[in-house]
């Protein structure tokens, strides 16, 4: 699709604004609708985007494979490290009380990172599936029955 | 009793019928695919007519507000909505295999290239 | 919604049916916002009628988009069992609370306690968000680890391996090159 110009500059004008809102979403999900799950999935939407117009091998320049797997376990490593803080600073595995001087500034920390384990490895995956689904190209066309 | 009652069951139920007639009644795999996709909604949707409570808003606490829709559902059905298309695209990664190795995702072919002698 | 799902169920252009299945998850998005469940329509929003209608389009990229229409034998069986499942599904919804009673079984455990306590214990406005990664962050890592799971079988099963579709003569070839191998695998054993 590189030859349609209006989905060119459309989409160029519009993904920043598609990674800014997925920002928007993680950070600001304590307080309104939102959090890690939707921030993740419409961060992998705007190179999902970027993708079907310009092409897997761009977005691969952009984010090389081994960039995304090494988020994917990144993010989860993260989600199981807080646990794992929350074990060495004399709480229980997940208790975000003991991350800071009051339990409610704990909860803040702990949750914040929490969602953003949980973006990191919903973006990542989202956006492995895809370029693994894409990046196989049409069938040879011999093969067609 | 008031309007919905349990009318709102019933829609789900037809719903999720709906997606079970698609899995069994279609030999295609990614129809199949689809209608699990349509009884999964139909499922979550059930989750989430539970958790309303009449006269409540969104679980977003506020001043002024005092009934609030139960987020218990909310939780669990928002982590699996995400789950649910994770697991999807492992199922459909698994019909490009199966197309690449019998060149047909259509069941009744499928059975025909398995019962070779 | 239903309307959608019929015709999901009767088309057989399967472009038209991947096209119909976003359309069926926005619809859902819309629901589960007159039902208050805000965060969830904004995931079936993003998810459903993104994502998921993207990753079925490259599957039928990859396949084939006509589908071949099933034999009439399955369609009146399979019209049979759904009849009776669902008679017997809305039988067993006779009993159940009805829709927004706040006296439901669902409300009365820890519903309350969430809504009631997080706002001092946890100190977060948004009462999902509090359960998802607070009162419930055992439930949400497992979730985590399914879809980072999900992502690794994809990645095992479609990697770069190209492989070639199996012909008549390869499989032939396969099962004469397999006895020999296994032969010696087992004299070696």
């Amino acid at each position: 699709m590189k030859q349609k110009i209006i989905l060119r500059v459309i989409s160029k004008f519009l993904i920043p604004y598609i990674l800014l809102f997925a920002l928007y979403v993680q950070w600001h999900g304590d307080f309104g609708p939102g959090g890690g799950f939707q921030a993740g999935v419409i961060f992998a939407a705007g190179f999902i985007l970027y993708a079907i117009i310009f092409g897997v091998d761009t977005v691969r320049v952009v984010i090389p494979a081994v960039v995304t797997r090494l988020l994917l376990v990144f993010g989860v490593l993260l989600y199981s490290g807080v646990g794992v803080a929350g074990i060495i600073l004399g709480g229980n595995y997940l208790d975000y009380n003991v991350l800071a001087h009051e339990p409610t500034h704990g909860q803040h920390y702990g949750i914040l990172l929490v969602e953003l384990g949980v973006g990191i490895t919903v973006a990542s995956a989202m956006i492995t599936i895809f370029c693994t689904f894409a990046g196989r190209g049409p069938e040879d066309p011999e093969e067609e029955v | 009793m008031a309007f919905p009652g349990l009318l709102n069951y019933w829609l789900i139920i037809g719903l999720m019928m709906i997606g079970f007639y698609i899995v069994i009644a279609h030999g295609n795999l990614i129809k199949k695919i689809v209608g699990l996709n349509v009884f999964q909604v139909s499922v979550f949707l059930l989750y989430i007519t539970m958790g309303k409570v009449e006269g409540g808003t969104a679980p977003i606490l506020a001043e002024g507000i005092t009934a609030y829709s139960n987020p218990l559902p909310h939780v669990l059905i928002l982590t699996a909505i995400v789950v649910g298309v994770a697991t999807t695209s492992l199922g459909l990664a698994l019909v490009v295999r199966i197309r690449n190795a019998y060149g047909s995702i259509e069941e009744d072919e499928l059975d025909v290239q398995d019962d070779r002698p | 919604m239903g309307m959608i799902a019929i015709a999901i169920a009767r088309i057989h252009n399967l472009f038209a049916v991947v096209m119909l299945t976003g359309i069926f998850s926005l619809l859902g998005a819309a629901a589960y916002v007159i039902m208050d469940a805000v965060d969830v329509a904004f995931t079936e929003a993003a998810v459903g009628a993104g994502i998921s209608t993207v990753l079925m389009l490259g599957t039928l990229a990859l396949t084939t988009s006509e589908e071949k229409p099933s034999p009439k034998k399955n369609v009146v069986g399979a019209l049979i069992v759904v009849t009776i499942t669902g008679a017997v599904l809305i039988y067993g919804t006779l009993d159940m609370p009805h829709y927004g009673d706040p006296l439901a079984p669902v409300h009365q455990h820890v519903a309350d306690r969430y809504i009631g306590q997080s706002g001092t214990e946890v100190g977060l406005p948004n009462v999902v968000t509090s359960v998802l990664a607070s009162y419930r962050g055992y439930d949400t890592l497992g979730e985590t680890y399914v879809i980072f799971i999900a992502a690794i079988g994809v990645l095992a099963i479609l990697g770069r391996v190209r492989f070639p579709r199996r012909r008549e003569e390869d499989i032939a070839e396969d099962d004469a090159q397999k006895t020999p191998d296994e032969t010696a695998r087992e004299t070696g054993a």
